[in-house]
């Protein structure tokens, strides 16, 4: 392999470029990015970054020395807009192409937006150029700002703009935030963190439309009410980036379609991070990102799927000033145990708790609020059990030959 | 210097957090060795008195960044920064830290 060309130049593609580096590969490297800057880390854009405790400095991923030695080409500031039907070729935006041998996918997600136009005050939260705007909004005094979505991204933005002291209240969709990453019994738990700071959580409701004309005034509810908003952060979840490999054989299906070791349908082409759907799994989690690219740069690298990808998916948030974290795979009928702490009420009394998740008898999942030294301990004892069992694709194979 | 605990009560294996500004982490490794490290991740904010002691390298809780005891360099990523060492000693049966010099200062 000649020539290796990495799609994204965000956490995944930064990592897979490092990892083709570290194993070998000498030939040459190109990184396309979207962005104009150069990688940097997106968890700090909702939280430290937001309220202002860290600067666009600290969300360097890479710096100067490190760039120079992965000797790469980065275009920046430039969009793929296409892979051939051999996958040897990506067509760039500004008209360039890219002949490569092998290709990496990491081209993210993108934020989902509410149906209408743009209004001035509307935001998203995905990049760094989305978290400079809203920054810029927050830090020019109080105001009144509605959250869409009490997902993630929605709750540490809330929680942020809390701590910044606006007046924020959360709209979500569903009875109640976060029941398919938590399961109702510990969702409902971490929902009243929100409360507790103060911050107003409207659930089992949803956005009917903003108002304003040039600039947001409110936000229209379904159920017949309006918030009044000088500020809407919508965090209503992300779409994968695969709209430019429409046409290419690679397989698409919320995500790009890989077996366990992140290989698409044409063996020289990976897929790692949030775009892809390895195994039959699809997690827009900054762990996957980081810990995908090694496999699947050695699968792409031996020209088949010679090791999985496979880990035990994890996850943080940190929220109203506690420090949620996740591990396992949860399954609709698991079995809740909290094991460290009390929960009275649905409440977590002070000190936070750490709860399993159990199937069988079996640990599925662990989930933790300021037990971090517990939940460490606890999701060591998970991957241990996990790579006790043998790694098998656990989706579709999508025509790998 | 910082009194931190008694030696019976940081057993091997075993991390002490100290208050200080930055604050400090004091860990007893299981071959016996007493080391201190700013407890703060070099990566984010995460405490590494929490971490895994595992040998002389502590992994950071949040993302698994580790570091090396005895040097405070990183070991693997997404640390890329080591954190302060501190030396550590025993008198009468107390554990104290010996806070470096801030660097820059005249010290």
């Amino acid at each position: 392999m000649r020539t290796v060309t990495v799609v994204g130049a965000s956490l995944a593609g930064l990592y897979a470029a490092r990892e083709l580096r570290a194993q070998g590969f000498d030939g040459r490297l190109v990184v396309v990015g979207d962005e104009s800057h150069e990688p940097y880390d997106r968890p700090p854009l909702s939280k430290e970054f937001l309220t202002g405790r860290a600067d666009e400095a600290d969300l360097a991923l890479t710096d100067a020395g490190e760039l120079a030695g992965l000797d790469a080409r980065w275009l920046l500031g430039v969009r793929a807009r296409g892979l051939d039907a051999r996958g040897r070729t990506v067509l760039l935006d500004d008209g360039r192409t890219v002949s490569t041998d092998g290709v990496v996918v990491a081209t993210g997600a993108a934020a989902r937006h509410l149906a209408g136009g743009p209004r001035a005050g509307v935001h998203t939260l995905r990049s760094l150029d989305d978290a400079r705007a809203l920054r810029a909004e927050l830090t020019r005094g109080p105001c009144r700002v509605v959250v869409v979505g009490g997902g993630f991204v929605g709750a540490e933005t809330a929680s942020s703009c809390a701590a910044l002291g606006h007046d924020v209240t959360v709209v979500e969709a569903a009875a109640t935030p976060l029941v398919p990453q938590l399961g109702a019994e510990l969702a409902v738990v971490c929902a009243t963190l929100h409360r507790r700071a103060g911050v107003r959580l409207l659930t089992g409701v949803s956005v009917a439309g903003l108002r304003g004309t040039t600039a947001v005034t409110c936000v229209a509810l379904t159920d017949g009410r309006t918030l009044p908003a000088d500020v809407v952060v919508v965090g209503i979840g992300a779409v994968p980036n695969t709209a430019w490999l429409a046409g290419s054989p690679l397989l698409l299906n919320d995500g790009v379609l890989c077996d366990d070791g992140c290989v698409s349908a044409l063996p020289q082409v990976v897929a790692v991070g949030d775009v892809a759907r390895a195994g039959g799994l699809r997690a827009e989690h900054w762990t996957s990102a980081t810990s995908q690219p090694r496999a699947a740069v050695r699968n792409l690298l031996a020209g088949r799927t010679v090791r999985s990808a496979r880990s035990v998916p994890y996850f943080w948030s940190d929220q109203y000033g506690s420090r949620v974290q996740f591990a396992g795979r949860r399954r609709d009928g698991d079995t809740v145990r909290v094991e460290e702490g009390t929960i009275a009420d649905g409440v977590p009394e002070g000190g936070g708790f750490l709860a399993r998740y159990e199937r069988a008898g079996r640990t599925t999942a662990v989930l933790a609020v300021d037990r971090p030294r517990s939940f460490m301990r606890a999701r060591r004892e998970l991957a241990a059990q996990t790579t006790g069992t043998p790694a098998t694709a656990g989706g579709p194979r999508p025509g790998a030959t | 210097m910082i009194p931190v605990c008694r030696l019976e009560d940081l057993p091997k294996g075993e991390s002490a957090r100290v208050a200080t500004n930055p604050p400090i982490a004091v860990f007893h490794t299981d071959d016996g060795g007493l080391y201190a490290v700013d407890d703060t991740c070099s990566h984010q904010d995460a405490s590494l008195s929490e971490g895994w002691l595992e040998g002389c390298l502590i992994e950071c809780p949040l993302h698994a960044a580790s570091f090396d005891l005895r040097t405070g360099l990183p070991t693997c990523l997404p640390a890329r920064r080591p954190v302060r060492t501190h030396r550590v000693s025993v008198e009468d049966g107390l554990v104290h830290v010996h806070v470096a010099a801030e660097e820059g200062s005249a010290a």
